[in-house]
């Protein structure tokens, strides 16, 4: 990815929009079909070893959740639910949990480093961690919980989508790896419609709310998922159904910081107006260091005093 | 430590005039670096403390210094800043007092109505922002929180930070606009007519010996 082909930036001005003329490339997308996935966690692997990341070994959990968190040096894992629905039906869900990769990301929308956060043409969002400062407002902005930043050197980090791998034409390394297809690859389009074919087999398996996982409140997801049970995300590890940017992001973006921007500039105008309005407020005597004289001002108060008597203060 | 000079009137103590400079160099520094991320046209601002990386690292800790400087404050200087009867002749008189009209008495104490209501809210936002602060802070505290905790410290944050900047740059204002403050708050010295004309009361609990500095 060179530069070009960068968007959008954060913490940039729509003013000073980052190169635009070359944003037509086509939008790539991964499509993970969790009704397919065997949990082999092949993909973790995959990321572990094409990203060269060395994650801490940990405990076992009680569960197949291993590690048991996204970490700095985890940017995918698989994630396992025992779900028992209503008519006692028993069904082990099994979902790759990793950076979504939104049309409208809020990780770049929180970010204050200007360029630490970028999206490409093809919608992949990437940090660049030697621009990053570690203040974790990524993680606050992000709906999905993916951002960690390192205890090692205070930087955050994520999935690429293995944007140096796009670069050159191939797959992901966990979409390459994945033994049984549940990992696909594609442009956007093509991914929508591989989804619509597998979703319609899962319909007549009897998933009735089978569906894609492409949410619009974040604006759509270069990362989907075809779910068994597309009306009930939250089932699959808590993948929030409506994700959005929190509002409280969108106000400290959108509403505050215009405000203080104009607070600033009336505080600053106003004051300089009072200044030029006013003058300076002398003491009537006009305040001598070695103490007054007793003589009163000869000075009609609009002659203002110079101001260079006045610069040592 | 200047002499004592003739018709001049010992206003601010060595220990507190060096606490408030201090605390003009520490808030310089994490203001400037938190305007740099607030406002990210104004990234540049974190280049006084070196590189962005360094200013992240650093900006807690002069913050953290702003609050102690101020909790010495506000030990010295509470109890001249507690609300009094006399307040309301300066906030009635507001108008003329900005005009820059010295011909009423207002019966100002050592600090006037305004001072007071600024004293209160630097302490206010300088609480605020530790607190958020502290809860944000990502290299020590903010793993122990859950996100919509951390988001609403860095609204705070902002909120009070903002709030803060803009009070003390009217302070700043305040302070070049009236003559002979700035010099009272480096010598620790103003004359007794500065004194009876922008405090009137405390220069004359001054003078009969009632006041304390």
């Amino acid at each position: 990815m060179n530069s070009q082909n960068i968007v959008r930036r954060s913490a940039t001005s729509e003013l000073t929009p980052a190169p635009d003329i070359r944003n037509h490339q086509m939008e790539v997308a991964k499509l993970i079909d969790v009704s397919i996935c065997i949990g082999c966690k092949a993909c973790q692997v995959a990321c572990n070893e094409w990203n060269d990341l060395r994650g801490p070994v940990e405990n076992n959990v009680g569960v197949y959740d291993n590690p048991a968190d996204l970490h700095p040096e985890t940017w995918t894992l698989m994630r396992f639910t025992e779900h028992v629905d209503e008519n006692d039906k028993f069904e082990w869900l099994i979902r790759k949990d990793g950076c979504m990769h939104c049309e409208d990301p809020g990780c770049l929308k929180a970010c204050p480093i200007p360029g630490a956060i970028v999206q490409y043409a093809n919608g992949v969002v990437d940090f660049q961690s030697d621009l990053c400062v570690g203040c974790g407002y990524c993680v606050a902005g992000c709906p999905f919980n993916v951002p960690r930043i390192s205890k090692q050197d205070h930087k955050a980090y994520k999935c690429t989508l293995c944007s140096d791998r796009l670069a050159v034409g191939q797959a992901p390394a966990c979409a390459k790896t994945c033994p049984t297809g549940a990992i696909a690859f594609g442009s956007k389009e093509e991914m929508k419609d591989l989804a619509a074919t597998r979703v319609a087999e899962l319909n007549e398996r009897g998933y009735e709310n089978a569906g894609l996982y492409d949410p619009a409140g974040v604006g759509g997801t270069h990362v989907m998922y075809v779910l068994q049970h597309a009306d009930d995300p939250e089932r699959y590890a808590g993948l929030p159904k409506d994700p959005k940017i929190s509002p409280i992001v969108e106000g400290w973006k959108d509403l505050l910081k215009p405000a203080a921007a104009v607070a600033g500039a009336v505080a600053v105008g106003a004051m300089a107006a009072h200044f030029i309005g006013v003058g300076p407020n002398t003491t009537d005597d006009d305040d001598h260091p070695e103490g007054s004289d007793g003589k009163l001002p000869e000075e009609p108060p609009t002659n203002v005093t110079p101001i260079s008597k006045h610069a040592a203060e | 430590m200047g002499k004592p000079k003739k018709d001049q009137i010992l206003r601010t103590k060595f220990l507190e005039r060096l606490c408030h400079w201090s605390i003009v160099v520490c808030f310089f520094f994490a203001a400037t670096s938190g305007i740099s991320w607030f406002f990210p046209t104004f990234s540049w601002m974190s280049s006084f403390l070196g590189t962005p990386q360094m200013a992240r690292v650093l900006h807690p800790f002069f913050g953290i210094a702003v609050f102690l400087g101020l909790c010495y404050m506000f030990k010295r200087f509470m109890h001249h800043n507690l609300p009094a009867r006399t307040d309301k002749i300066w906030f009635q008189n507001v108008v003329p007092v900005l005009a820059g009209d010295h011909s009423r008495k207002l019966r100002i104490g050592k600090y006037n109505a305004g001072q007071k209501v600024l004293f209160w809210l630097i302490m206010a936002s300088i609480v605020v922002l530790l607190i958020s602060g502290l809860i944000m802070w990502r290299a020590y505290f903010a793993e122990y929180f859950p996100i919509w905790v951390l988001r609403l410290a860095i609204l705070a944050h902002s909120v009070a930070g903002i709030g803060l900047i803009l009070l003390i740059m009217g302070h700043i204002y305040l302070a070049i606009w009236v003559r002979g403050s700035i010099t009272g708050m480096v010598t620790g010295y103003v004359s007794k007519r500065w004194a009876a004309q922008h405090h009137d009361r405390w220069a004359e609990e001054i003078e009969s010996g009632k006041a304390d500095h």
